[in-house]
């Protein structure tokens, strides 16, 4: 602390005003105290529903196998574990469930991987196709062209009781992977390859031109 | 003594405001500032109260819920009595509000108001602007509609994007895993008490420290802006050649300020509200979401971006924007103030003005999107199928069938992802038809696995009746030289 700049001041002055100044600084010290001690549960609060609620890792029941036809892809439509009774319709969520042989399913997040608009399905061509910014899929959820960087995201699934069960309770994003992600993403991952060359790259095998 | 001046006089002798109030509104400001450019500030200021007052009334009855939202919005549109000219001024308001803002900054800038002694208003003005951004997009959220619901889903997409923490960033700005009910209200908190509650805060802070220190004086070429002399010169400018400002100069902000709420309120009884469009349900897939007008061009740069780049580019480019705007005046707080000796800052708020421009015009028909319509909705063209084989005719039925419009146009119809196609034969031959249909490539999805060999067949033999006129079809010259080598077509080529 600076010295009194008035030298009329007297000690005794001085003194008291440095004592007074002792007890300001205890005094914001406190109500830094009481403050800090108040607030920080409240940051509980804040991150109440990120922290304290876990519904989003339920399995969602999506109904009999019977209801997807092998061979093609279906539009389905859940209730989003994780709700309050003023959601509205927000609470209900779409995916798409591919169908390849009588066990074999995979289930598909309509957010496109890009930046998470909704994809639809053209079963005609077997694509699906965003409409925000123009990236497509095959049918097996891998990339085939636009801004994305990986293929559809997919649930984790599995079969019970002549059931389908998903665990799909979180919007996909490139760090949260849809669901557990204990299932592989078929999109852009190695074990599921598209049947089809995707680009124009050297013939596979060769260092020939696929052109021309 | 008048009752009114008996009433004046209590409340003043109580809040002793006149002598601050009047000081403030008669302080000298240089006489060429009293000019229609330096209007835009006050213009916004307005705008702010415009916003903040209908914002009230529209709270009135807005119900921030996930499941009624939307009804509310509908009901303030249909019900109740110019219920749709409020929320059309709002809307309006806003649109106008950011225009002005950035208009506002442009000039200030230009005008090198941002050099000492002001480098603090400008630092405190760039927080604005981003606040008033911050406002336009928790706007957009609040009008709970398609839009809303996927743009909040781009929101958290770019959000999920960040390292290590993205999830749980998601988590937190939506309110949970996913949106929802939750979503809405921490944004309706944002849109209506934080971010509000600090823009008027700030807009405190910025008038006070124009009334402080002066508004900036018209830049002089020559006039040097110095450290250790610049407030001396800038206090005998305004006593020699200066007026006061009240009621000399505020004359041109009172006019303009009404010509801005006259044109927010022409727009609003004309267009109307913005939306809101179709209902926040998920489930509804055939939707074509889009942004509102001030993030358009951000739409299209999302678009063209290539995919490695799209991450680096979203999270460190803002950052470093805002970085730079905030720089500006301390790496050039001195010297020149003059347009006439700033050639760098008039381009790069020329070059950025244009390329905005340009963005936001792609924005606005996007032609990266394929339309999800145009394979039932694009007819093709008459002209194309006389004189045709059945084969030819059966390959129009699959680029239909195929949904190849979605991207491809014909006869100006369709999508534009894609080239058009009414000159496909003229510069691709037979072969490279097939390939490219075969197996895609340069952006288009190989279609081998959804075509049959039959339909590939009679696609391709389409494909090539169509160029323009009698201009002669694409050949491989490579292919001519051989065969007039060995006698054999296909076979050596191959």
């Amino acid at each position: 602390m600076e010295g009194p700049n008035n030298p009329l001041e007297s000690e005794a002055q001085v003194r008291d005003i440095s004592r007074r100044t002792l007890l300001m600084k205890i005094g914001i010290g406190l109500n830094a105290l009481v403050a800090a001690a108040i607030a920080t549960p409240v940051i509980a609060y804040v991150l109440g529903p990120v922290l304290k609620r876990k519904e989003y890792l339920d399995w969602v029941d999506l109904g009999s196998l019977s209801n997807f036809p092998v061979g093609e892809t279906t539009l389905v439509n859940y209730r989003n574990p994780f709700t309050n009774s003023w959601d509205g319709d927000t609470a209900n969520v779409p995916a798409y469930v591919r169908r390849t042989s009588d066990t074999d399913f995979t289930v598909f997040a309509v957010n496109c991987a890009h930046l998470g608009c909704p994809v639809k399905w053209f079963k005609e061509s077997q694509l699906f196709m965003c409409p925000c910014h123009g990236g497509a899929y095959y049918a097996d959820g891998s990339r085939a062209s636009g801004p994305p960087e990986r293929g559809l995201f997919t649930y984790g699934l599995k079969l019970q009781k002549g059931k389908l069960l998903i665990n799909a309770g979180q919007m996909p994003t490139l760090q949260n992977q849809a669901g557990l992600g204990k299932t592989p993403c078929s999109g852009g991952d190695a074990s599921v390859k598209p049947q089809i060359v995707a680009r124009i790259e050297p013939c596979p095998g060769t260092d020939k031109s696929t052109i021309g | 003594m008048p009752w009114y001046r008996q009433v004046y006089d209590w409340l003043e002798h109580r809040l002793q405001l006149e002598g601050p109030v009047m000081e403030a509104m008669v302080h000298p400001v240089p006489r060429k500032t009293a000019s229609w450019w330096y209007v835009f500030g006050s213009a916004s200021f307005v705008l702010l109260i415009l916003q903040v007052v209908t914002g009230i009334l529209l709270a009135l009855v807005y119900a921030p819920s996930a499941a009624h939202a939307w009804d509310s919005l509908e009901v303030l549109n249909h019900q109740l009595p110019l219920g749709w000219f409020l929320r059309a001024m709002h809307g309006w308001g806003s649109n106008f509000m950011v225009a002005v803002v950035l208009i506002h900054m442009c000039q200030v800038f230009l005008f090198g108001g941002h050099k000492y002694p002001r480098e603090f208003t400008w630092v405190l003005g760039v927080c604005m602007l981003l606040m008033t951004l911050g406002m336009a997009f928790t706007g957009q959220v609040l009008r709970f509609d398609q839009d809303a619901y996927w743009g909040l889903g781009i929101g958290a997409s770019i959000a999920g994007r960040v390292p290590f923490v993205g999830g749980q960033l998601v988590h937190l700005m939506l309110g949970g895993p996913m949106i929802n009910g939750a979503t809405l209200t921490r944004f309706f908190a944002l849109h209506v008490f934080v971010i509000p509650g600090a823009l008027l805060a700030f807009t405190g802070l910025h008038l006070w420290m124009v009334v402080k220190l002066g508004i900036n004086e018209w830049p002089m070429p020559g006039r040097i802006v110095r450290r250790e002399t610049y407030m001396k010169e800038y206090h005998d400018l305004t006593h020699t050649d200066g007026l006061a400002f009240v009621p000399l100069a505020v004359w041109k902000d009172l006019f303009f300020s009404a010509a801005i709420l006259l044109a927010v309120a022409a727009c609003a009884a004309y267009f109307g509200p913005f939306g809101p469009k179709g209902a926040p349900d998920p489930t509804i897939i055939n939707t074509v979401p889009k942004p509102d007008f001030f993030f358009l061009w951000l739409y299209t740069v999302l678009s063209y971006l290539p995919p490695n780049l799209e991450t680096p580019f979203l999270l460190i480019v803002p950052p470093i924007a805002i970085a730079f705007l905030i720089a500006i005046p301390f790496v050039a707080g001195i010297g020149e103030k003059s347009w006439w000796r700033r050639p760098v800052a008039v381009f790069a708020v020329f070059f950025i003005a244009v390329c905005w421009g340009a963005f936001t015009q792609l924005g606005t028909y996007t032609p990266w999107s394929p339309q999800m319509h145009a394979w039932s909705g694009a007819p093709v063209p008459e002209k194309l199928l006389v004189n045709r084989t059945p084969l030819e005719r059966q390959g129009a039925v699959v680029l239909q069938q195929k949904q190849c419009r979605n991207c491809h146009e014909l006869g100006g119809m369709g999508g534009q992802r894609g080239p058009a196609l009414d000159d496909v034969a003229g510069h691709m031959t037979e072969d490279q038809l097939y390939r490219q249909v075969l197996q895609g490539g340069g952006n288009m999805p190989a279609y081998g696995a959804a075509l049959s060999p039959a339909e590939t067949t009679a696609l391709v033999k389409f494909l090539t009746t169509l160029k323009v006129n009698y201009a002669p079809a694409a050949s491989d010259a490579s292919r001519q030289v051989a065969d007039a080598d060995t006698g054999t077509a296909a076979t050596g080529a191959r």
